[in-house]
């Protein structure tokens, strides 16, 4: 673990100029499902799309409860247009991964991080 | 003649099911040789109208094939020459002529002999047998000499013998009956007063309730002596007491039989030996010598089919049967002589025109499920059919055998209850599902269309007004009918899936997706899915941890903050003083608020992610299991302390509790799961109220299913009756796993017993009367789920993969999430609201 904590500090003292903080590797993350990556003081929820071979990134934060838990969701897609969600383990609130959307017809929305992979890297662009 | 590079398929048994075979094996390939060998003279013969013998057939209109057809088919036949030994080891058999012949595949048709049953004087000059052209042929000859004959034995062949002794000139015929009814398999005792009166009026005389004690006369017959004292004076008497199956040659080659006789076979009709195959009236299935023709020819269709590598299997054979016999219709069909409180009946009667019939339907008047013709047995076929399909059936059902009665309209249920296979077009050979199949896919919404893709009404018209109703029907049918798919990947119902995943053997659920879907899924289909995949092939959950619900991917119960609560197993409710003492030192040592649940456990809440393998480190070092409080599955069995304890208790609830719930333990269902086990009808554990709830009666136990607490409570209902603990465990068994491959995601059993058509009177034929002839089947899914029981936590924990899993920061693993916050309350600690 610690080994992965120094290459995290390598990463963001050399990639700053970039904001890619350097979340994990990528099968730490379950196929076609989330896991939760801290950075500093913030929860990001990173999923690993593998059956369409994307990648995804939102805070862990659900608004409608305030509860950590959207890494532990299933993700999945809804519509003609396959747009890619993830639902709350809680009450199956669901958003879009790629705008954030609440897509449970409620007015809230989740950030959304950019996602880079690099060498079985997984990196998270942070503003 | 022998092909040198094909395989060889001998045939011991030349009679109708092993000509049927040849028939079956020649249609299917030809890349086997075929060797019949048969004990009597000739080819095989029609042994069902054998009567016609004395009627002016001769033995080769009786045939089944014509003189050359062995030779056209390159089959080698051996006549008068019986198999005398098999050699399993070497594969050949030894026939009395002395051919040794190798085999690859034996098929043993022996059929069965007439039972004779032991009755001094049997020997005797002038008693025959009614089986073969041979017997026939003494029989003929000695009745020249007779004027009183008798048969022995009231069925079926009994009555067709008598048949023949009246078309051998016999002047003063009788039948002799040891039941107090003639034809005690197929007729009830109004039914066979009926055939009696009928039969007396053509000159046959009947005795029923007569045992006979000797055969007397100096070396032949002179009279039969009865056990009532009384005697009956005959020339000749034909002996027609049953069959008995011919399974000496079997035995004799080590190949197991049951105790009465017959050669055991499973549902491939193979012996204990699986090279060797028993059809027709040899073979045992199940108990059952299936002494008619009919299921004769599917089995030989069975193993002609299994032998050419098709996948095709006998469950058993609907044995009604409709025949005339000495010119009376008789019919017997379905459950014949059910009674109150299994079923109602109604019954007419003519005695004037010598008409009886009796049909028996559900308690609630739904379905038909049974019934006796005789004397007028035209409506035989569409009744069956209402059987067979489980039509519904109209509001008067007595109209079904009376016929609609004036007043309202058509009595009938109308075209749209017909089964599928029901014959529209006879000229052009259309069926109902044809014509309704092509309005449902949108190829036709008109006559004309119809006409144009199934050619129906297309010969004579006289189907033309059916077919017109049958499209309008079906186009009702469809604007209403909304199909119960589960999400918007799947146009399937779960019990749909559910067959598609078993028979594609599909164990994954991006192959589902990629097979029967479409999309990338979401949180509805992946858990049912999941659901389904469990319950099919028991495999561990984690395996594919990302469809899993959140509760099952983590193997607990999420709560309020994103902790988790942990529900060890605790059997039936009994709990070690040590097991508790773990318990509490486990939740002191993390934290954790305890309390007793409803279903006599403990749940320990507020645990972190992160404790959680932990924890079930030490909770397994203890002893005990996971209690799947987090899955859809067994929860718990409930009991009362019973009879070890209880001065009121019949019997040992907790034990039974105990082996109750560790059977079905981490089986996966639809919706959760509990039951309950109670010592006597004071039901202290509440059994009334649980999926399936058992109570101790003085005799055994009774079993009631499909209750439950919950928003909308409901009674279970009773499905058995003082029945021993094998048998609760085996409707429980075929009960459980009937509602694992039938039910909607997320239905708990009561919601569908009420949605099930017929509701608890179908269920009860269909758990204990294995009216869909699955009962086996779903035991041995039960089998297979109980057999690959193992526990998910011991497997996670013992995993370093799945248990890298549990941690709720993958980049700082030993970290806890921050932001989980308890409240104190009572010297235990509460999730902060939200």
């Amino acid at each position: 673990m610690s080994e992965i904590l120094e290459l995290n500090h390598q990463i963001e003292t050399t990639a700053v100029s970039e904001n890619l903080f350097f979340a994990c590797y990528t099968d730490d993350v379950p196929q076609n499902g989330g896991a939760c990556v801290k950075y500093k003081d913030t929860q990001i929820a990173i999923f690993n799309f593998t059956r369409r071979g994307e990648w995804y990134a939102t805070q862990n934060l659900c608004p409608h409860k305030q509860q950590m838990a959207l890494s532990r969701g299933m993700i999945g897609s809804t519509g003609h247009d396959c747009e890619p969600k993830v639902a709350c383990p809680f009450h199956k609130k669901t958003f879009s991964l790629k705008s954030g959307d609440c897509l449970s017809g409620d007015d809230y929305s989740i950030k959304i991080y950019p996602v880079l992979i690099e060498e079985g890297k997984v990196y998270i662009r942070i503003d | 003649m022998v092909a040198k590079n094909k395989k060889n398929i001998v045939i011991i048994g030349n009679g109708m099911v092993g000509y049927k075979f040849c028939e079956k094996i020649i249609a299917k390939s030809d890349n086997f040789n075929l060797i019949v060998f048969g004990e009597e003279p000739r080819r095989a013969y029609d042994r069902v109208h054998l009567s016609e013998y004395f009627n002016g057939k001769t033995a080769e209109d009786l045939s089944m094939s014509p003189a050359n057809w062995y030779q056209e088919n390159h089959i080698t036949l051996h006549l008068s020459d019986p198999v005398l030994e098999i050699n399993r080891q070497n594969k050949t058999v030894h026939s009395q002529k002395g051919i040794l012949q190798p085999y690859d595949y034996l098929v043993l048709a022996t059929g069965s002999s007439a039972f004779v049953p032991n009755i001094p004087g049997v020997e005797k000059e002038g008693v025959f047998v009614y089986r073969t052209i041979e017997d026939l042929e003494l029989m003929k000859n000695y009745a020249l000499k007779a004027k009183k004959g008798a048969v022995m034995g009231g069925g079926l062949l009994g009555l067709e013998a008598a048949k023949a002794l009246l078309d051998l000139g016999i002047a003063e015929t009788h039948v002799i009956e040891f039941a107090p009814r003639l034809m005690p398999r197929q007729v009830d005792s109004a039914g066979s007063k009926l055939l009696q009166n009928k039969l007396q009026e053509l000159d046959l005389q009947i005795h029923l309730n007569k045992s006979t004690s000797e055969i007397v006369g100096d070396g032949k017959i002179e009279a039969l002596a009865f056990n009532d004292d009384t005697q009956l004076e005959l020339d000749m008497l034909v002996i027609s007491a049953g069959i008995r199956p011919r399974d000496e040659l079997a035995k004799l080659s080590g190949l197991e039989v049951g105790t009465r006789g017959g050669i055991l076979v499973n549902e491939k009709l193979q012996t204990s030996d699986p090279n060797i195959f028993a059809i027709g009236e040899c073979a045992l299935y199940k108990d059952m010598i299936y002494g008619l023709v009919a299921p004769g020819y599917e089995m030989a269709e069975v193993v002609a089919a299994n032998i050419c590598q098709q996948e095709k299997y006998f469950y058993g054979f609907d044995m009604s049967t409709k025949l005339k016999l000495i010119g009376v219709d008789v019919a017997s069909f379905g459950e014949a002589f059910i009674t109150e409180p299994e079923g109602r009946t109604i019954v007419f009667e003519d005695t004037h025109k010598g008409i009886y019939k009796r049909i028996n339907i559900t308690n609630d008047g739904k379905y038909l499920l049974g019934g006796i013709l005789i004397g007028d047995a035209d409506a035989y076929n569409i009744l069956l059919q209402t059987v067979n399909n489980k039509i519904i059936l109209p509001p008067n059902p007595e109209d079904l055998i009376l016929g609609s009665r004036g007043g309202e309209t058509d009595g009938g249920a109308g075209v749209m209850s017909l089964p599928d296979d029901a014959l529209i077009c006879s000229c052009e050979a259309v069926t109902k599902g044809m014509i309704c199949g092509a309005v449902s896919d949108g190829t036709a919404n008109s006559l004309d269309d119809i006409k144009k893709c199934t050619k129906a009404g297309t010969g004579c018209g006289g189907c033309v007004p059916l077919v017109k109703d049958l499209i309008t029907g079906t186009m009702q049918e469809n604007g209403v009918y909304i199909k119960n798919v589960i999400c918007e990947h799947f146009d399937y119902s779960r019990q749909e899936l559910l067959d598609l995943i078993k028979l594609n053997k599909i164990k994954d659920y991006d192959t589902a997706l990629d097979h029967f879907g479409k999309g990338d899924g979401c949180e509805v289909c992946k858990p049912a899915i999941a659901n389904i995949l469990a319950g099919v092939w028991n495999d561990l959950i984690l395996k594919q941890d990302t469809i899993q619900d959140s509760n099952d991917r983590f193997l607990a119960n999420i709560q309020k903050g994103g902790t988790y609560s942990v529900v060890p197993r605790i059997p039936g409710g009994e709990i070690t003083p040590e097991k508790l003492i773990v318990i509490g030192q486990v939740a002191q040592k993390y934290n954790l608020y305890t309390k007793i649940t409803g279903g006599q456990r403990i749940d320990l809440f507020g645990a972190h992610l992160s404790d959680l393998p932990a924890i079930w480190e030490e909770l397994i070092d203890a002893g005990f299991e996971s209690g799947h409080a987090y899955g859809k599955s067994l929860r718990t069995v409930k009991s009362c302390v019973g009879s070890t304890w209880c001065r009121f208790g019949l019997q040992d609830s907790v034990s039974f509790a105990i082996e109750v719930e560790d059977r079905y333990k981490g089986l996966r269902s639809p919706h959760k799961l509990k039951g309950g086990v109670s010592g006597c009808i004071r039901e202290c554990a509440e059994a009334q109220s649980k999926d399936f709830g058992i109570i101790a009666t003085e005799k055994g136990y009774n079993l009631y299913v499909c209750g439950n607490g919950g928003s909308k409570p409901q009674h279970a209902l009773l499905l058995a009756t003082d029945i021993d603990k094998e048998t609760c465990i085996k409707y429980l068994d075929r009960f459980l796993m009937f509602y694992v491959r039938t039910a909607d995601p997320l239905t708990r059993t009561a919601t569908w017993l009420n949605k099930m058509e017929g509701g608890i009177t179908y269920l009860k034929n269909v758990i204990i009367n294995d009216s869909l002839g699955i009962a086996e089947e779903l035991e041995a899914a039960m089998h297979y789920h109980v057999n690959t029981y193992t526990c998910e936590w011991k497997a996670a924990i013992e995993n370093p993969e799945m248990r890298k899993r549990f941690a709720h920061f993958i980049n700082a693993p030993e970290e806890k999430d921050p932001t989980v916050k308890f409240a104190p309350m009572r010297e235990q600690v509460k999730a902060e609201a939200w």
